[in-house]
């Protein structure tokens, strides 16, 4: 008899089982699943234990000026299995004055640098991360380009940067 | 006493801090001609041996998901030229792939088609430079120049079609902005004629030459379970050992119907990465053959009752439905509908899985426009590949990722 893996209807039902009622919604065949902050790491080690091996983007929205919109930031972690190709995603919303999310890169590698540019454009700090450095911007930056009251054509930072000259490099 | 007769004392208690000290460091870039592009490294050096590597990205950062959210969805195609730009077709592809997905917007068979065969020229293009970078970084300088001037092939197979060579922006939202006329499909044919021998060719110059497997062969070594717990996609990830190719395992575009296979090896290093995507480039060559040997007739623009491609210039004057749909999709205020969601949606690009996360609120520019880049995963696992090899291999590692700065930054 082959292998039928399960339906990402049943992960779910799992997830809601060990987690408690969790609000999921389909859109164009992508399943999301909305999860507490405080127990995000345990719920994506959960699935990771249940086949979602594979991190494939972790990225941020930043919902202040969106219709309808009950928190500020909004976490997307992209999931998918690489024997079953399922994809899943799973949300995680944080808010003002100090968005903070448990880290995940115990669970995978990968998002060393996805969350270090999560923590860069957005402000998001994690917890437990082992290294949360700017990634794309300046060290010497101190804003976080893209939330959206922070404008298009920037704040005029580049002015303030130090000037390094030859003598002093 | 001079440096040839020093002797050290390697056993002593002082030994450990000793070793310490002839370690160096060493600044790699932003400019460099191994790096391509603009990207620093900083080496930590025992002698002509690696300690540990920390990569530094963000000399080329140019706001460009912020800038999504200041441009339209046919707009911001021009910004994703300027991503992979080694590959600009295969980003136009996966940009309004996304928005589509977003959309709901179900292409012709003809788009499909023209779609899938730019995307293939556009990986062929995209490994040529690739392989022809590594070949050219360990000292084949021959080889590169076979790669290049096939490139220049496709860049005239673009320019017939597009009138661009490099920023094609060919892509539309439900569509493409120019169908594709016989003198393209001549050319294009002419390359599947000509292609083969040549690659044939630069297999020969490289594949066995003893140098270049010396320089690459147990280089830069990935196993299967680190590529999938580092995220790494395409050929990176194929070389060792992850069997996943989002052409075969979501199949999108034309990809369901035609027959190609995913080249896959297992070893896992340079030379591996460098096999694979020799390989991937006769694949490719088979896909546009089939696509273009089946390419369906018809429009190639969806139909403008759904009021998202702009109309020809004959219906805009012939019909009153071409002139509607021509001055809705002209007004600021009109336009197409966008809902109230967010979608990713993801193609196989020449350097792995390349998706868009869209947010839509109703307006014609997207309120989020995340790019998942498959450079920025592939450079972070730089460190853990190179510790050990000494410093001549930093450029074979480098160039085997294919690590492109404005994809990487953005």
């Amino acid at each position: 008899m082959p292998f039928t893996p399960p339906s990402v209807d049943d992960v779910l039902a799992g997830l809601a089982d060990r987690f408690g009622t969790l609000d999921t919604s389909v859109y164009r065949g992508q399943t999301r699943v909305v999860v507490p902050a405080d127990v995000s790491f345990d719920a994506l080690a959960w699935l990771k234990e249940r086949g979602f091996d594979l991190l494939v983007d972790v990225t941020c929205v930043d919902y202040l000026e969106y219709q309808d919109a009950k928190h500020r930031y909004g976490l997307v972690y992209l999931l998918a299995s690489t024997a079953t190709n399922q994809r899943l995603t799973v949300r995680v919303f944080a808010d003002d004055p100090d968005p903070t999310v448990r880290s995940v890169v115990p669970l995978w590698a990968g998002a060393n640098w996805l969350e270090r540019e999560v923590w860069d454009l957005f402000g998001i700090r994690f917890t437990g991360h082992p290294d949360l450095r700017r990634l794309v911007m300046p060290e010497e930056f101190n804003a976080h380009p893209l939330r959206k009251d922070y404008p298009l054509q920037g704040r005029g930072e580049r002015h303030n940067f130090p000037v390094i000259t030859r003598d002093h490099s | 006493m001079s440096i040839a007769t020093a002797t050290f004392d390697t056993t002593g208690p002082e030994a450990g801090a000793r070793s310490e000290d002839y370690l160096w460091t060493l600044n790699f870039g932003p400019q460099h001609p191994a790096t391509h592009t603009t990207l620093r490294l900083v080496l930590k050096l025992d002698g002509e041996r690696v300690v540990d590597a920390m990569p530094e990205m963000g000399y080329l950062h140019s706001g460009f998901e912020k800038i999504g959210e200041h441009l339209t969805f046919n707009q911001y195609v021009t910004v994703t030229d300027r991503m992979n730009y080694i590959s600009p077709m295969a980003n136009n592809v996966a940009w309004h792939h996304a928005v589509e997905t977003l959309l709901g917007i179900e292409l012709t068979p003809r788009c499909v088609y023209i779609r899938t065969i730019i995307a293939e020229l556009a990986r062929i293009s995209d490994h040529l430079l690739s392989n022809g970078a590594v070949g050219l970084d360990t000292g084949a300088f021959t080889f590169f120049l076979y790669a290049f001037y096939q490139r220049e092939v496709i860049y005239d197979i673009f320019e017939t079609l597009c009138g661009a060579r490099f920023t094609n922006s060919y892509t539309r939202v439900g569509g493409v902005s120019q169908d594709f006329t016989p003198l393209v499909i001549e050319k294009i044919r002419a390359f599947i004629r000509t292609f083969p021998k040549t690659l044939d060719d630069m297999e020969r110059l490289l594949t066995r030459n003893r140098i270049f497997v010396d320089r690459t062969k147990g280089v830069g070594l990935l196993t299967k379970e680190e590529a999938i717990n580092a995220s790494a996609s395409g050929p990176v990830a194929r070389a060792s050992g992850v069997t996943r190719d989002l052409r075969k395992d979501e199949p999108y575009l034309a990809y369901a119907d035609l027959d190609f296979q995913v080249c896959c090896a297992s070893a896992g290093d340079c030379y591996a990465r460098y096999l694979v995507r020799m390989q991937e480039m006769r694949e490719s060559l088979k896909l546009v053959t089939q696509a273009l040997e089946n390419l369906p007739a018809g429009d190639v623009n969806v139909s403008i009752d759904q009021r998202v491609a702009r109309p020809t210039k004959q219906q805009v004057y012939s019909s009153i439905e071409g002139t509607i749909s021509h001055f809705e999709l002209s007004m600021a205020n009109r336009g197409f509908e966008v809902p109230h969601e967010e979608s990713y949606a993801a193609i196989e690009a020449p350097n792995g899985e390349l998706g868009f996360y869209i947010v839509g609120d109703g307006s014609e520019n997207a309120y989020r426009a995340r790019c998942r880049p498959p450079s920025v995963l592939h450079f972070a696992l730089f460190p853990q590949l190179i510790r050990g090899h000494t410093l001549s291999d930093v450029v074979a590692v480098l160039g085997s990722l294919n690590i492109i700065a404005a994809e990487l930054d953005r």
